[in-house]
């Protein structure tokens, strides 16, 4: 039975989907308001990182502008809800077209960047994408009577429906709505990675002339990736701006912007259960650090140093060992530990695991090191 | 038409100091083939080795000297602690390790000296000698443009005239060649490194005092102005890295002189899309950006 | 191609560490205990705050919530409010507000604060405003001179503090008129609420043609010579500042590289000597003669009861640190804070302490009073002027009574100054 499911990838992908989905639905009412809020959060990153990690590790393009994304996704959903309700709309439209259109608008700029980036090779697409990460900040500015300058804009968002219960958390509500765009975002990328249009972009990294011999457009699908990953990114931008009812370009700095290439990097590049990691890095470390800051602090003045600080130093330290000693991120680290444990099955290391022989390469050129 | 000049001359000598950190970028990528996304954050360190030198013995020059010396030794010991164990197969793993380090020097940074500007001091005046009625360059501005010409000057000179000059470009160009003659490539990669890093840190110095002083973010934005100088110029080309940093420094000074709000972000942008996308080589480069 | 078993098997490892971040995030949540409020026991108040500790803005911020702490630490030490000891808990946001909101709801949602005190700057807390509403937490004191924390329908809980940049614009526009008429104004601000709110004061009192050269920066940008050389360029004579600390320094220098010597009149928040001068370092003589606004009594001031008192709690609760105007401002936003909780009384809830609020009974520290009421959530109500003679900044002139509507007149204040009672810790 098990064994002709994971021969149908649809059929399974969304089998896995819906128990997930079930599993976090159930979790939640074992979560405090602020444990489902910090949920919530991670889903949304999860949603960027997922398509950052397939864009660096499936196309092999590397993108340090993804925060400026989620930006652009943040702010058509904050403009977006801002005139739904000016025009008196509510219900799930409010909910949805907001965040539709933060999909949408993100898109279509990462239509453009990968455009440029298609035709770019070496360190001018991380320039490229560098830049954007100062200019969305600066536009924002500029265009401060329409975008709120440095204060950015509210969005506006209902609370959870009534039929739910008077007291049912807002927390949990939004923790519903990001973990379900999260589950969706995921089973959509799920199955493209092991699409045809998946093979071709495997095919386009691995080289780019085989590539071409073979039939295959590879402007085109460099630049249909970066679409991909920026519309991820657009929705994880937008459910932020719905989670916290406000978007300021302060969030999106380059150090976020890093921050999630980091996570991507530390989960294991081009793994998507690797994103899943890196998003839960992103929520968990910062909190982990300050606690250590205000253990270590001996004196105030000391800790407020430490504040922030601390966490910054952990991320790079993991960042650089991560990627000089185990190049295939925590995913890599549990798959090959997964496979070296016994197997009633089939004795000894599975054949299947191609990213076991070959620990010094962060992006396996084998279709086999894309999980789920 | 006085505006404009005073916008020119004040936007000129910005630009230099891009064109010198842009000079820095290129001297690694013609070494190793990768551009140094630390530059930045390792040259605000050597701006607080100056701050606390400069403070502890009052003299200006011994900080400089000493900023430049750490430069020296934090890209070399990069090169040599970091990047060399770092895979280079993919080009991806070097700029993943670079931010890594971004995010640790900032860090210590901020936990060695706080987030306060300390403010630097300048050797020479920055009020500028006036032509007629027209203030024109100050003192300091000369100093930096001159600096920044002595580096260029130095550098080709040992580029094209030196053993050790033309050993380091044969190990850049052709390692496996220069290998064979008996060249220590690695050696010479570590060199490269650490001039980069001196040049940058020498490049730090010239600006960061005249903006708000030395802070762990000091040079976040300089970094960023000066890689898009040196892909306008040319990755390959140090003397597109000075074109390219003049340029940058220019366009900031007009579009914020003249337009009402300040775009110059969106301007820059503009300027390295279309370049990009029109001569992908960099204005004056030759190394191949774009295959398709 | 791989065998569809492990396959399987490494989706289900996804799905589990999926269910993962979950349960790590799991762990938490706490009860209640049956105090009257959260965050208050029968001894103890839990409040907090969030504050820029690291980052760019932390330049000359970073001590503010250390001398709102010190000032609870000496009302603890003197037996605290009815019997219950203040706890203060700073959260760093390093002035960005994604991390406030995070912050903000770790104060409320997991270490469920009774009050958030003193929340600092506009973009920041701007992000928070409806979060805190929503939840129905106390949002006392907000650290900024925005308009927008005074908007008692919409942000019922949220009370300001500062005079608004409005309110200090008007009475440096009061003062040009007096003193520095036929003068050619002009204008360089921030290009944000800071910016315009302090043009629109300017304007209100001087008249749309008042204020001849306007320029902006953006803090993303720091060469600001284009714009000072435009000022230059216009014959200004008079230059007002809506500028955080960092840009005053920059302005200042960047004129006199230029020979451009105007007379400088700055909003509070980017004059403190002590900030700017350090921020200029040897150039900090460029300062003399550079006027400003400020509502609270002058840290230079020793002969002031309030200062004699507050450095008396620096030294004692705050480790002797330099005694600067962001020392005053964290004991001021402290006091007014522990003489609400007092007014409330020992029976303690969270409408008990907005109403006090409401009932304009504060009064602290300050030249002028607070302005709160019931339709009113804005602070202080007026300015003085301050004029930097060496290293000192001392206040002179008349203190002026005005707020940020265009219908107010900006007066001369006759109330009188408030004298700090005996013990330093405000009665019932």
């Amino acid at each position: 039975m098990l064994d002709r499911l994971s021969h149908h990838t649809l059929l399974r992908h969304l089998l896995l989907t819906l128990v997930a989905g079930a599993a976090l639905v159930a979790l939640t009412y074992g979560l405090s308001p602020y444990r489902s809020y910090q949920l919530a959060t991670g889903a949304a990153y999860l949603c960027a990182t997922a398509g950052l990690t397939l864009l660096v590790g499936l196309s092999g393009q590397l993108s340090l502008g993804h925060g400026a994304l989620m930006a652009v996704g943040a702010y058509a959903c904050a403009l977006t809800s801002a005139e739904l309700g000016d025009a008196g709309t509510t219900g799930p439209l409010l909910l949805l077209l907001p965040l539709a259109a933060a999909v949408v608008v993100t898109a279509a700029v990462g239509g453009v960047v990968g455009l440029a980036g298609a035709r770019l090779h070496g360190p001018y697409l991380p320039e490229l994408t560098l830049t954007l990460t100062i200019v969305v900040p600066s536009i924002t500015t500029t265009f401060a009577d329409r975008l709120g300058g440095d204060q950015g804009l509210s969005v506006l968002v209902e609370p959870a429906p009534a039929g739910l219960g008077a007291t049912f958390p807002l927390e949990r509500w939004q923790a519903w709505i990001a973990c379900g765009a999260a589950l969706l975002t995921m089973f959509l990328l799920a199955n493209l990675v092991h699409s045809r249009f998946g093979r071709e972009v495997r095919a386009v990294r691995d080289d780019e002339v085989a590539a071409r011999l073979a039939g295959i457009d590879v402007a085109r699908t460099k630049v249909l990736v970066f679409v991909v990953s920026a519309a991820t990114a657009g929705l994880g931008g937008g459910l932020l701006a719905v989670l916290t009812q406000a978007v300021s370009p302060g969030g999106f700095s380059l150090a976020f912007s890093l921050f999630l290439l980091m996570a991507v990097v530390i989960g294991g590049i081009g793994r998507l259960a690797g994103a899943v990691w890196g998003a839960l890095l992103l929520v968990v470390l910062p909190d982990l650090t300050t606690s250590l800051a205000d253990r270590v602090g001996s004196s105030p003045a000391l800790a407020e140093r430490l504040d922030g600080n601390l966490s910054l130093l952990v991320f790079g330290v993991v960042l650089i060992v991560v990627t000089i000693a185990f190049p295939q991120g925590i995913q890599g680290l549990l798959s090959s530990a997964a496979a070296r444990l016994p197997r009633p099955s089939r004795p000894g290391p599975s054949p299947s695991s191609p990213t076991r022989s070959s620990p010094s390469r962060p992006t396996s050129t084998s279709s086999e090191s894309i999980d789920v | 038409m006085d505006r404009f000049l005073f916008l020119t001359v004040d936007g000129l000598a910005r630009g230099a100091t891009f064109a010198a950190f842009a000079l820095a970028l290129v001297l690694i990528w013609r070494g190793a083939r990768l551009v140094n996304f630390s530059q930045g954050a390792m040259a605000a360190a050597t701006t607080y080795v100056a701050y606390s030198v400069t403070t502890a013995s009052g003299s200006y020059w011994l900080g400089l000297v000493a900023a430049v010396v750490a430069g020296l030794v934090i890209g070399a010991g990069t090169e040599r602690l970091l990047m060399r164990h770092v895979d280079a197969s993919q080009p991806l793993n070097t700029v993943i390790v670079a931010l890594g380090l971004v995010l640790v020097i900032q860090a210590v940074l901020g936990i060695l000296y706080g987030s306060e500007y300390r403010p630097m001091d300048v050797p020479f005046s920055r009020t500028p000698l006036s032509i007629g009625d027209q203030p024109l360059l100050s003192p300091y501005d000369l100093f930096v443009l001159g600096t920044v010409v002595a580096v260029m000057a130095a550098l080709g000179w040992a580029f094209t005239r030196t053993d050790l000059g033309l050993t380091m470009r044969a190990a850049a160009f052709a390692p496996d060649m220069a290998r064979l003659l008996g060249v220590d490539v690695r050696r010479m990669l570590t060199l490269s490194w650490g001039v980069a890093g001196a040049v940058g840190a020498l490049a730090a110095l010239l600006i960061v005092p005249t903006e708000l002083g030395a802070h762990p973010h000091a040079t976040d934005l300089v970094f960023v102005y000066a890689f898009t100088a040196a892909v306008v110029g040319g990755l390959d080309s140090p003397v597109g890295a000075v074109v390219g940093g003049l340029g940058v420094g220019l366009v900031l000074s007009y579009v914020s002189g003249y337009s009402g709000s300040d775009i110059s972000a969106v301007v820059i942008l503009g300027v390295l899309v279309a370049v990009l996308l029109l001569k992908p080589s960099g204005l004056l480069g030759h190394t191949s950006a774009r295959v398709v | 191609m791989s065998s569809p078993m492990p396959r399987l098997r490494r989706s289900l490892t996804a799905i589990a560490s999926l269910s993962l971040v979950g349960s790590l995030t799991a762990c938490g949540g706490g009860g209640d205990s049956a105090a009257s409020a959260p965050g208050v026991t029968a001894d103890s108040i839990l409040v907090g705050t969030h504050q820029p500790l690291t980052g760019p803005a932390a330049a000359g911020y970073s001590t503010i919530s250390p001398a709102t702490k010190a000032y609870f630490d000496y009302v603890n030490a003197n037996g605290g409010v009815h019997g219950r000891k203040i706890t203060y808990t700073v959260k760093d946001d390093g002035y960005n507000p994604a991390n406030t909101q995070k912050v903000v709801r770790e104060l409320v949602l997991k270490d469920k604060v009774f009050a958030i005190v003193n929340g600092l700057g506009t973009p920041t807390h701007t992000g928070v405003l409806d979060f805190l509403k929503t939840n129905k937490v106390p949002d006392l004191f907000v650290a900024s001179g925005s308009r927008s924390w005074n908007q008692p329908e919409k942000y019922p809980t949220t009370f300001g503090f500062q005079a608004d940049y409005t309110t200090e614009a008007k009475v440096q526009a009061t003062y040009i008129e007096e003193n520095l008429d036929g003068k050619k104004v002009c204008f360089l601000g921030q290009d944000d609420d800071f910016g315009q709110d302090t043009l629109r004061g300017l304007t209100q009192v001087l008249g749309e043609d008042g204020v001849a050269e306007r320029q902006k920066y953006v803090t993303s940008n720091t060469n600001v010579a284009p714009q000072v050389g435009k000022l230059k360029a216009a014959g200004c004579e008079v230059v007002v500042l809506a500028t955080v600390p960092g840009f005053t320094a920059l302005a200042v220098g960047t004129a006199a590289r230029l020979k451009f010597a105007p007379q400088w009149i700055s909003t509070s928040v980017g004059a403190d000597l002590a900030t700017v001068g350090a921020a200029l370092g040897d150039a900090a003589p460029l300062l003399e003669g550079f006027l400003s606004t400020n509502y609270l009594p002058s840290a230079f001031d020793s002969d002031d009861p309030w200062i004699t008192l507050f450095q008396k709690i620096n030294k004692e609760h705050n480790g002797d640190k330099p005694f600067t105007g962001n020392t005053v401002y964290g004991m001021t936003a402290g006091y007014l804070f522990v003489e609400a909780l007092q007014k409330t009384g020992k029976d303690l809830t969270r409408e008990g302490l907005l109403e006090t609020m409401a009932s304009g009974e504060l009064d602290g520290p300050g030249l002028t009073s607070p302005r709160y009421s019931e339709d009113d959530h804005a602070g202080y109500g007026g300015a003085q002027m301050a004029k930097v003679t060496g290293t000192s900044q001392d206040y002179f002139g008349p203190v002026y009574a005005t707020d940020d509507r265009e219908s107010t007149p900006v007066k001369v204040f006759d109330g009188e100054a408030t004298a700090p009672p005996s013990d330093g810790i405000p009665s019932e």
